[in-house]
């Protein structure tokens, strides 16, 4: 054997060996959703389940006769979808037209705006929680409403999208622009059908990042939103922790995984339908959660 | 209307949002979060001016789990910084390695875990962590025979460090991008000169992805002052398993203290010290990269 075979060959087994690390939280999600009870707590866990109960799923999300407060996941989904949606529309409209506003629109104000607009990015989210808590709580009345999770993104607050939109809108030619308006293009126009269209790769980086931090977050639901029924998932599994902690025999980590998966996977799909646009979007700006 | 003013106008009309968002939900904010830290203030009656106060209590330790969250997050982002960067780096010059078949599968399963919801994966590590049952120990267990350590009690920072290393995908990201524009015919020309893999990896991968590595510590570092998530879903799912206050991040008290407290006022004022201690990190690290790597723009 020569030394770049030997080379290879352990290339592969550190490859190998860093997938199992990688994997195992995730073995361990599936294996144990479809455990029963006692399997779960067997002293030494197998990864394979003995019997594989799929009844977890139904029993974690709907069983009316649970002794605990099933996941609640019909409500869950639906808020968290609709708050998910709401984002990406909200993010893909505003911060593309304020973007396309500073990247056209040579002025005075233009480039100290713009300086204001990046610092934003600086400050960490916890010093706006507080004050904005305020204003939306006791100001316009949204406390245990979905409202605080959504309306600002239709405002562009997302300093970093804008940045990134802002960067590739200046790759447009100018002579395609100039083209549209002799032929009689309005400004509102030239945004609509010649970079829109032409955006839609960053456009989609903006949209698949939108989703994959809308469905993750935390701590805004947690902050905001009191009731069962408003709950999105994130929380929703938060809340479900003390509910399969209420169980005689000890927490029903069984239920609690058939949960997390219930969370996880679409995520997982986003990630294989639009694999292409994360890995450009990171690589592009070096976007991190 | 001249061409000037029109752009004007239309650059206003088309930044008009940001305006409208920039003023309600950053601007307002933030003078209010100024103005509320020296205030006592509770949400249902009206602020109280206080000058110092809130700062002074800080500082004097009245506050009582201050210096203890410092040190927790301190501690934490010592460990999970570096480590991470590390890792992450490792993972991507293996990951960078030509003609290996199915590498688009490996990036994918090193990836793919750092994008998923921070509640799932946190409980699913606490359960892989269970000192009875989970899967650590049974492994431990199976490799070097006698029974693990209680990882939930006596290392309850420690595992949140390894969830966060675990978590390296995105930063790997970064450094695989990095590691592409390194220019090919840098390499060759060491190799033609005799230097070996290692001489090649330290003086000509390091310097040319050097911005990425200091990058990647930057953002790391302000990141990590801001764990919230985690600490928050681990606290809970652990219960009495775990060491309540190895846990007890910065962003914690400042959220328990406003959210379960109603201490609006103070903890407007850790949310400063906060945002002060995470400027001045930065800027020390603009310095040492200024004074390390001079050369560099």
């Amino acid at each position: 054997m020569n030394k770049t075979k030997v080379f290879r060959l352990f290339v592969y087994a550190l490859l190998l060996a860093g997938c199992v690390l990688m994997l195992m939280p995730v073995m361990a999600m599936v294996s144990t959703a479809l455990k029963s009870m006692p399997e779960v707590y067997a002293p030494e866990p197998a990864l394979i389940p003995t019997s594989f109960h799929f009844e977890n799923f139904y029993r974690a999300f709907f069983d009316p006769t649970a002794s605990y407060r099933p996941f609640n996941f019909l409500p869950a989904l639906k808020n968290t979808v609709s708050v998910t949606l709401l984002n990406i529309i909200g993010n893909l409209t505003s911060c593309s037209l304020v973007a396309w506003g500073f990247a056209r629109y040579q002025c005075r104000w233009n480039r100290p705006l713009f300086a204001v607009m990046l610092s934003a990015m600086m400050l960490p989210a916890i010093i706006l929680s507080i004050p904005t808590f305020v204003l939306f709580v006791k100001y316009f009345g949204w406390y245990d409403t979905l409202y605080p999770l959504w309306v600002p993104t239709f405002f562009a607050i997302n300093s970093f999208f804008i940045f990134l939109l802002h960067s590739f809108f200046r790759g447009i030619p100018g002579s395609l622009i100039e083209a549209a308006r002799i032929d009689g293009c309005s400004e509102i126009g030239i945004f609509c059908r010649v970079v829109v269209p032409l955006s839609k790769p960053v456009l989609m980086v903006v949209a698949v990042f939108t989703f994959i931090w809308t469905w993750n977050d935390f701590f805004t639901p947690l902050l905001y939103l009191e009731d069962e029924s408003k709950f999105t998932f994130a929380i929703a599994l938060q809340n479900f922790v003390r509910g399969s902690q209420a169980s005689v025999f000890g927490t029903q980590w069984n239920l609690l995984m058939a949960a997390n998966i219930a969370v996880t996977i679409p995520i997982v799909m986003l990630f294989f339908a639009a694999q292409r646009y994360f890995v450009e979007g990171i690589s592009l700006t070096g976007m991190k959660q | 209307m001249n061409e000037k003013s029109r752009d004007t106008w239309y650059f206003f009309l088309f930044i008009s949002p940001w305006l409208v968002g920039f003023t309600v939900f950053i601007l307002g904010p933030v003078l209010s979060s100024v103005y509320l830290s020296f205030t006592k203030y509770s949400i249902s009656d009206p602020p109280r001016w206080v000058g110092l106060d809130n700062y002074a209590v800080i500082f004097k330790g009245w506050e009582p789990s201050f210096y203890n969250s410092v040190k927790v997050t301190i501690v934490y982002s010592v460990l999970a910084v570096p480590l991470g960067v590390l890792v992450a780096l490792l993972a991507a010059l293996l990951l960078n390695v030509p003609k290996i078949k199915g590498m688009s599968y490996f990036r994918t399963v090193f990836f793919l875990p750092s994008l998923l919801p921070a509640v799932a994966t946190t409980i699913t590590w606490a359960f892989v962590f269970n000192p009875k049952y989970g899967y650590l120990n049974t492994a431990y267990t199976a490799m070097l025979g006698d029974d693990g350590p209680d990882w939930l009690m006596e290392h309850t920072l420690g595992c949140l460090v390894m969830i966060a290393v675990w978590g390296f995908g995105s930063t790997m990201m970064i450094f695989l991008a990095g590691l592409q524009e390194v220019p090919k015919s840098l390499s060759e020309a060491a190799t033609v000169d005799g230097a070996n893999t290692w001489q090649r990896f330290c003086h000509v991968t390091v310097p040319a992805i050097f911005p990425v590595i200091f990058f990647n510590i930057v953002v790391g570092i302000i990141a990590s002052f801001q764990v919230f998530t985690q600490a928050f879903v681990f606290r809970s799912i652990g219960g009495a398993n775990i060491d309540e206050k190895a846990v007890f991040f910065y962003v914690l008290n400042i959220y328990e203290n406003a959210f379960q407290y109603g201490r609006f006022g103070l903890a407007c004022a850790l949310a400063w010290i906060l945002m002060v201690a995470i400027l001045m990190m930065t800027f020390v690290q603009f310095y040492l990269k200024k004074r390390w790597a001079p050369d560099d723009e």
